[in-house]
């Protein structure tokens, strides 16, 4: 155990015994084995790890990738998605060659091309309350790749109550975040955000963007953090939170301290079991098992009516405008969206909407559809616009996605 | 002294990075920062004027939180505020109180 300048000793992995290497692995892994911070023993650590993945998106991605390069001997993947087209801007474990398959399946296909010698272990599934602990346990390290914060919070949780450490990353457009939560010693998650944010209001359709390359940058970090708790070098991440800007491309490290007072790893807990995430952040379960990425998002369902506001669908519209009914379609999406597709819809964004309502004020008892990107922005507008006294409005459910699929394929999506 | 402001807020500083204002301590610096830039108040408080339990703020490297004085706290020119809201992939945190 070494000392750190702000007390946080590296932790240690428990001692087991060390599995051989080949020589097949000597000279696969011997620029590893040259270098005196590796070695053979080094190495030998690396292939005795098992390091759990939770997610195999953006930040899973590379994290995985390198774990594998690196020579570490089990790597979980947890992930219960399926590849999308729009992965492959970011998320490189994946190719053309896997859209449509399983996450965890193509991800195998990669690690096993790069490195035959490694134990890939699937697990298809959400990770849950009810099943991340008995997960956990396998493991030695976890690396958490989520973009929701139910699963953050589960990660952390699981993570201090098994004792395993959380290599944590985050992303957010430009900007990321690493740190290396739940040891002994150091803090965790919650003595940096005790609480979630507010449930998500506005579903992440126009924040969602992120520049590829980010989570690249960070999955990276992630998996040099890995392999440096396996290998008890370096100072890692405990106690610090490296912030990265990517566009500025920099890079500065924040103290972290270990709360006494924190519910999970404090010296008095109160939360000494897993408890229902979705209700902590106040999200509602989402009704069909959906992509681990859009699980915060608040499922605007095909309902007649949700939240005093009447859902039109797509072919709906499309018949009314056909009829020529006198419908004013608003779209409500940021102005760089509408150059990617347009319904050709007058533009005020969301957020812009409270100011400029005086400009829609000769629709006031006019019927008013609103669309976005997907239904959930327009939602929010819609209940704007009628508590400002707008008589007629519906949201499109859907919004311009579903105009794509069901009435104009030649439209992009996005 | 400088305020270095994270991208999710940028748009309500007119896109700067980072903003000058005075103040003797934290709390000075975060009115002076509010008043000149109204939309950050809701973003970085409740209703109730308490800072939003997911932004943490730190003084130079410092979480405010475990400084002595906390957002009394002096400081000189040259120290920084940054403001750190969690963020979790898509989402940040401070976009979703968008409307609310």
């Amino acid at each position: 155990m070494r000392a750190e300048d702000n007390e946080m000793a590296t932790p240690t992995l428990p001692e087991i015994e060390l599995p051989t290497l080949s020589n097949e692995e000597i000279l696969r892994y011997s620029r590893h084995l040259i270098l005196p911070e590796v070695g053979m023993e080094g190495q030998q650590k690396l292939k005795a790890a098992k390091v759990l993945c939770v997610g195999t998106g953006g930040l899973g991605a590379p994290l995985a990738l390198y774990l594998a390069a690196a020579g570490v001997g089990t790597l979980g993947l947890v992930d219960f998605d399926t590849v999308d087209a729009s992965n492959l801007q970011r998320q490189i474990i994946h190719s053309t060659a896997t859209v449509g398959k399983l996450k965890v399946d193509s991800a195998e296909i990669m690690l096993k091309g790069l490195n035959p010698y490694m134990n890939v272990v699937k697990h298809n599934t959400m990770l849950t309350s009810a099943n991340a602990l008995e997960i956990f346990r396998d493991y030695d390290i976890i690396a958490d790749g989520t973009d929701n914060f139910q699963t953050r919070y589960l990660v952390n949780d699981a993570c201090v109550l098994t004792g395993k450490p959380n290599a944590y990353g985050s992303i957010f457009r430009f900007e990321g975040q690493a740190s290396v939560f739940a040891t002994e010693a150091g803090p965790c998650y919650r003595c940096l955000y005790p609480e979630p944010p507010p449930p998500g209001l506005v579903p992440s359709c126009a924040e969602g963007g992120v520049l590829g390359i980010l989570p690249g940058l960070v999955g990276v970090i992630q998996a040099t953090e890995v392999i440096k708790l396996i290998l008890g070098i370096g100072e890692t991440l405990v106690g610090r939170l490296l912030l990265v800007d990517a566009l500025t491309m920099h890079f500065r490290t924040l103290k972290l301290r270990k709360n006494p007072d924190c519910p999970v790893c404090g010296t008095h807990p109160t939360v000494t079991a897993l408890i229902d995430y979705d209700q902590f952040c106040g999200i509602e379960k989402p009704k069909t098992v959906g992509p681990l990425e859009v699980a915060q998002n608040k499922n605007v369902a095909d309902l007649p009516v949700v939240d005093g506001i009447p859902q039109i669908s797509v072919q709906e519209l499309k018949r009314r405008l056909d009829a020529h009914e006198d419908i004013f379609v608003l779209d409500v999406r940021e102005p760089h969206e509408a150059k990617i597709v347009t319904l050709g819809a007058p533009l005020i964004p969301l957020g812009d909407l409270p100011k400029r309502l005086d400009e829609l004020a000769p629709q006031r008892d006019r019927e008013i559809v609103v669309h976005c990107k997907s239904g959930g922005r327009s939602q929010k507008a819609a209940q704007l616009l009628k508590n400002a006294g707008f008589t007629h409005v519906e949201n499109l459910a859907g919004g311009i996605l579903a105009w794509a699929d069901k009435i104009d394929p030649t439209m992009p999506k996005y | 002294m400088k305020i270095n402001i994270p991208t999710p807020l940028r748009a309500y500083t007119g896109g700067q990075q980072t903003v000058t204002v005075p103040g003797a301590t934290v709390a000075e610096a975060l009115q002076a920062l509010t008043a000149a830039y109204a939309d950050l108040r809701n973003h970085l408080y409740t209703p109730e004027g308490k800072l939003r339990s997911f932004v943490n703020l730190y003084l130079n490297d410092d979480d405010i939180r475990y400084l002595p004085q906390k957002e009394s706290t002096p400081v000189e020119e040259s120290d920084e505020l940054t403001i750190i809201p969690s963020i979790a992939g898509g989402v940040a945190a401070i976009c979703n109180l968008f409307c609310s």
